[in-house]
C-alpha cells in the first residue's frame, strides 16, 4: 500500500492509496461472496469491495428459494430443470450456459448446506423443496418441487452463511467503499478499479490481475421496484463507460406480487405453497391464461394476466388498480412455518393478517435479465472484429449484473440464487486457471485515475439548478410509464425522447453536500448517473426489438419472431454524443455436452 | 478501567440546530427533530427541525427521512437499503427506542418525531454510527459451521425438530438495535460481546450439525464476553425482528453450567 498525490482536479487534489491484489471482487452479495471465497481458496490474494456491509446486500431480500434438481420431494433431473429454464427464457437463453447451471446446481446447494445454511427440512431430514413458477417434471408434464427453501428467508440465510465463510477464509474486505470506474489499459484489458472510501473520502486505486463485477441489478431506474435503494447497477454503468456493451437490457422482469403501495416483495413461494390471485369479481383468473400451470405460470405470464385484468376494469380496491393474493385458505401452521417473513411484511406494509385477508398486490419491477455479457466461466464478452464471443481480458461479471445468458427473456423464480452460487463458484475455478498467486502486474497507465476523479469532482461541485432527487424522479416516472409490462412503438418512442431529455439535463444537476465524509448526496448522484445511462440503454433496446419475447411484450408486435429476433441485443452508450449504438450476438443454439441435445424452440404455453 | 462518565463529554452535547422552512402549500405538516453532526467542522452536534408534508409522504419513518433528503435537505445523512426490514441498514433511535426506520410506522409515534443515531456508538456523521467493533465481535464468535466428520456427498441430515431450534436465532439481521440498547454493552462494549453476537454464538452452538460445541463454549468462558449480561432484557424489547437475545444468552450460560456437571 502506498499513498501518492493525484493530479489536481478542479483545483483540489485527491490523495490516492494504492493496493495490489491478484483478484478484486466488487460487490458482496451472493455472487460476490461466493467468488471471493473461491478465489481465496485458490490461494489468490483477493479483495472484496462493497458499498454496503456484506449482509446488507440485496441477496438478503431473496425469499422463496434456490432451485436445484435434488429430487428430495419426488423424482427430479437436471435435464428437466434445463428444459424449464430454456422455456422460461423464451429461447433467448444460451443453452450451453443453462446446461452448466442446471448440472452444477445440486453440488452448489449441497456446498451451501455444508457451510451451514439453515434450510427447512423434510421429515427425513433432507432439504425441503417447494413448487415454483415454471418448474416442471418430465419436460413440462408434472409440477416439480425443486426450489430449496429456508422458510421464506432463503436469501438471508444464504448471504449470512456466505459472509461467515468469507470470514473463515480471512477475506480482505473493503466495506463502504464505492467503486467509481474501472481502469482499462490501451489494449482493452481491465487492470483494476478506482474507489472512494465513504467514511473519510479517500481515494483507493486497486490494481488487479482479475476484476470481478458482482454489483447486482438496476431496479431503482423505475419508480416502483422490489429492489433495494442500493440496486443501482454500478458495475453495468462502469462497463458502459469503459466502452463495452450491455446485453438484452430490454428484458426487465415484473414480479407479479409486489405489495400494492410499498412495492415490497411477496415471494412466489406463497403461490408455491398454494396461494392464488383473484380479480375484482373474486375470480381465479389465472385459469384462463395458463390452464395447466395456473398461478404457477412463469412470472411474465402472470404479470401480463394481472395487468390485463386491471386494464379491463376487473381490478380490486377503490380504484380497481390492483389484485388480491389469497393465503387465507392455507393452514395457519403452514403459514407460520414456511411463510413467516411475508406474513410479517403483509402486516407491516399492507396492514393485512394473511390468515384472514388477501394481500393487495401489483406487478412490480424485480429483476434485470440483461446485463454484462459473459460466457459460463464468468468472463466478460464483447463483439470485436466480427467475433461475438471476444473475451475482455482481466474482467468477469456475475449474478444479476451479468447476462450469461441463462435467464434469456424471462427468469424463473429461484433461478437467480442458484445463478449466484453456480457462477460465483465458476468464477473462482476460472480464476485459478487464469491467475497465478502473486503474479507480477504491469504498471498502471499514467492516467489510470483521471476518469474516475474527474467524474467524482464534477458531481462533488455540481452547481446546476436541478437537485439529484428531482431528476431521478423524472427518470423513474419515465421508465415506469413508458417501459412497463406492455409496450408499443409509440409509447417507447415517447419514452426514448423523455429519457434522452433527462440524460441531456445531467449538466444541470445540483448537489448540496460538498464534504468528503459519508457524502450520501454525492454517492446518490453517482448512483443516479449509473442508473440513468442504463435507463437510456433499456428504453432504446426496447424500442429497437420489434417482437414479443418473455418479459418484453410489444402490443404492436405480439408474436415471438425467431427468424428475425432470436439474437441478443448488444448496446453501447456514447456519453459524449448522447447516443446508444445497437448490434447483436447470436444466441448459443448448442449445449455444453452431448448428454443433452439442443432444445428446439416451440410455442410457450403454460 | 476508567471512571464511568455519566454526562456526555462537552463536545458531544447536542445544541439547538437549524429550523428548516416549512414546505410551501402543505396543510398536513409533521415536525421532526433530527440529530445532526458534521465531522468537517469543530462544532457540537445539533438538533435540526424539519417539517414534512404528510400528504406527500409514505407511512414509515424512513419515508419521512427520505422525503426530507429529497425535498428539503440533501445533506441529511443516514444508511438505508432494502426498506423492508431485512437488510438492517437503517437502525436508529426513534422516539427513544432503537429500531429500523423502514418498519417503524409514523402513526406509532406520538407528536414530534425525534430521531438520533444508535446510542453509545461513535458517530461518523448525522445518523451513521461506526459499527466496526460490533462487526468484529460478531466475527469473533466464528459464525460458520464447524464439523470433523467427513462431509456427506449430499446434505447433512437434520430433523425438522432440530431445525426448529434455529428459529428465533438465524433471522438476526445484524442491525445492532439490541446491542446498542444494552446498558451493560454501553459500559463494557469493548469486552462484553453484546446480545447480537451472543445470539449468533448460540445459533451455532445449538445447530445439530455443528461439532465444535466445546471449542465455542471455551471461546465464551470469560468474565466479560458472556457474563456481562445482567438480564436487563432491553435487547429483546428493542429487536425489530422480535427475537430474544437474552433468552439465547441464558441458554449459553445453562450450557456452561451443564458441561461442568
Amino acid at each position: 500500500m502506498a499513498t501518492s498525490s493525484a493530479p489536481g482536479q478542479n483545483g483540489s487534489a485527491y490523495p490516492i492509496t494504492d493496493h495490489t491484489f491478484d483478484v478484486v471482487v466488487i460487490g458482496a452479495g451472493g455472487a460476490g461472496l461466493r467468488a471471493t471465497v473461491g478465489c481465496s481458496q485458490a490461494g489468490l490474494r483477493t479483495a472484496c469491495i462493497s458499498k454496503v456491509f456484506p449482509t446488507r446486500s440485496h441477496t438478503v431480500a431473496a425469499q422463496g428459494g434456490i432451485s436445484a434438481a435434488l429430487g428430495n420431494m419426488g423424482r427430479d433431473d437436471w435435464r428437466w430443470h434445463m428444459y424449464d429454464t430454456v422455456k422460461g427464457s423464451d429461447w433467448l437463453g444460451d443453452q450451453d450456459a443453462i446446461e452448466y447451471l442446471c448440472r452444477n446446481a445440486p453440488e452448489a446447494v449441497y456446498e451451501l448446506e455444508h457451510w451451514g445454511v439453515p434450510f427447512s427440512r423434510t421429515e427425513e431430514g433432507k432439504i425441503y423443496q417447494r413448487p415454483f413458477g415454471g418448474m416442471t417434471t418430465e419436460f413440462g408434464k408434472g409440477t416439480a418441487q425443486r426450489t430449496c427453501a429456508a422458510a421464506d428467508r432463503t436469501g438471508h440465510a444464504i448471504l449470512h452463511t456466505l459472509y461467515g465463510q468469507a470470514l473463515r477464509n480471512k477475506t480482505e474486505f473493503f466495506i463502504e467503499y464505492f467503486a467509481i470506474d474501472l481502469i482499462m489499459d490501451s489494449e482493452g484489458r481491465c487492470v483494476g478499479v478506482i474507489c472512494i472510501k465513504m467514511d473519510d473520502g479517500s481515494i483507493h486505486r486497486f490494481r488487479s490481475a482479475l476484476t470481478i463485477l458482482a454489483t447486482g441489478g438496476y431496479g431503482r431506474a423505475y419508480f416502483s421496484a422490489t429492489s433495494a435503494h442500493t440496486c443501482t447497477g454500478d458495475g453495468n454503468a462502469m462497463v458502459l463507460r469503459a466502452g463495452l456493451p450491455l446485453q438484452d437490457m430490454e428484458f426487465v422482469q415484473f414480479h407479479p406480487t409486489g405489495i400494492y403501495g410499498s412495492g415490497c416483495l411477496i415471494t412466489e413461494g406463497a403461490r408455491g405453497e398454494g396461494g392464488y390471485v383473484t380479480n375484482g369479481n373474486g375470480e381465479r383468473f389465472m385459469e384462463r391464461y395458463a390452464p395447466s400451470a395456473k398461478d404457477l405460470a412463469s412470472r411474465d405470464v402472470v404479470s401480463r394476466a394481472m395487468t390485463i385484468e386491471i386494464r379491463e376494469g376487473r381490478g380490486v380496491g377503490r380504484n380497481k388498480d390492483h389484485i388480491y393474493l389469497h393465503l387465507d385458505h392455507l393452514d395457519p401452521k403452514i403459514l407460520h412455518e414456511r411463510l413467516p417473513g411475508i406474513s410479517e411484511s403483509a402486516r407491516i406494509f399492507a396492514g393485512v393478517d394473511v390468515t384472514k385477508e388477501p394481500i393487495p398486490v401489483i406487478p412490480t419491477v424485480h429483476y434485470n435479465m440483461g446485463g454484462i455479457p459473459t460466457n459460463y466461466h464468468g468472463e466478460v464478452l464483447t463483439k470485436k472484429d466480427g467475433n461475438a464471443d471476444s473475451v475482455v481480458p482481466g474482467l468477469m461479471a456475475l449474478g444479476e449484473a451479468a447476462c450469461v445468458s441463462i435467464h434469456g427473456a424471462n427468469r424463473l423464480g429461484s433461478n437467480s440464487l442458484i445463478d449466484l452460487v453456480v457462477f460465483g463458484r465458476a468464477a473462482g475455478l476460472r480464476a485459478r486457471e487464469l491467475v497465478t498467486p502473486g503474479q507480477k502486474q504491469p504498471e498502471l497507465p499514467a492516467n489510470s485515475a483521471e476518469m474516475s476523479l474527474s467524474r467524482l469532482d464534477k458531481y462533488r461541485w455540481a452547481k446546476g439548478s436541478t437537485p439529484t432527487a428531482t431528476l431521478r424522479a423524472k427518470m423513474q416516472a419515465t421508465m415506469q410509464s413508458n417501459c412497463a409490462v406492455f409496450r408499443t412503438g409509440e409509447i417507447l418512442e415517447e419514452g426514448s425522447q423523455a429519457i434522452h431529455d433527462v440524460w441531456k439535463a445531467m449538466p444541470d444537476i445540483k448537489i448540496s453536500d460538498r464534504s468528503l465524509i459519508w457524502n450520501s448526496d454525492l454517492i446518490e448522484t453517482m448512483e443516479f448517473d449509473n442508473l440513468l445511462i442504463q435507463a437510456v440503454v433499456t428504453m432504446d433496446s426496447a424500442l429497437n426489438r420489434q417482437e414479443s419475447r418473455g418479459a418484453h411484450a410489444r402490443e404492436d408486435f405480439p408474436n415471438r419472431d425467431d427468424k428475425e429476433w432470436m439474437k441478443h441485443t448488444l448496446a453501447w452508450a456514447d456519453e459524449a454524443k448522447g447516443k446508444i449504438d445497437i448490434d447483436y450476438r447470436p444466441v448459443h443454439t448448442y449445449t455444453m455436452t452431448d448428454e443433452i441435445e439442443y432444445i428446439e424452440p416451440k410455442a410457450r404455453v403454460y | 478501567m476508567t471512571m464511568v462518565e455519566l454526562l456526555l463529554p462537552k463536545n458531544s452535547r447536542p445544541t439547538e440546530g437549524k429550523v428548516w422552512p416549512k414546505p410551501a402549500g402543505a396543510n398536513n405538516l409533521r415536525e421532526f427533530r433530527i440529530y445532526r453532526w458534521d465531522p468537517d467542522d469543530e462544532s457540537n452536534p445539533r438538533i435540526d427541525t424539519y417539517f414534512v408534508d404528510m400528504d406527500d409522504c409514505g407511512p414509515m419513518v424512513l419515508d419521512a427521512t427520505l422525503w426530507i433528503k429529497n425535498n428539503i435537505d440533501p445533506t441529511l445523512t443516514f444508511r438505508r437499503s432494502c426498506r423492508e426490514g431485512i437488510c438492517g441498514s437503517c437502525a436508529m433511535n426513534i422516539d427513544g427506542t432503537n429500531t429500523l426506520a423502514c418498519t417503524k410506522a409514523l402513526d406509532e409515534v406520538k407528536g414530534v418525531v425525534k430521531i438520533y443515531p444508535l446510542p453509545h456508538m461513535p458517530v461518523v456523521k448525522d445518523l451513521v454510527p461506526d459499527l466496526t467493533q460490533f462487526y468484529a465481535q460478531h466475527a469473533s464468535i466464528e459464525p460458520w459451521l464447524k464439523t470433523d466428520t467427513p462431509q456427506p456427498e449430499a446434505e447433512w441430515k437434520q430433523s425438522p425438530e432440530d431445525r426448529s431450534k434455529l428459529d428465533g436465532l438465524y433471522e438476526c439481521i445484524l442491525c445492532a438495535c439490541c446491542s446498542t440498547s444494552c446498558p451493560s454493552y454501553w459500559w463494557n462494549g469493548d469486552r462484553y460481546l453484546g446480545p447480537a453476537a451472543l445470539l449468533q454464538a448460540y445459533r451455532w452452538l445449538i445447530d445439530s450439525r455443528d461439532e465444535a460445541t466445546g471449542e465455542r463454549l471455551d471461546n465464551l468462558e470469560d468474565p466479560f464476553r458472556l457474563y456481562r449480561c445482567h438480564t436487563i432484557m432491553n435487547c429483546a424489547k428493542a429487536c425489530p425482528k422480535g427475537l430474544n437475545p437474552a433468552k439465547a444468552i441464558a441458554e449459553i450460560k445453562n450450557m456452561m453450567i451443564t458441561r461442568q456437571l
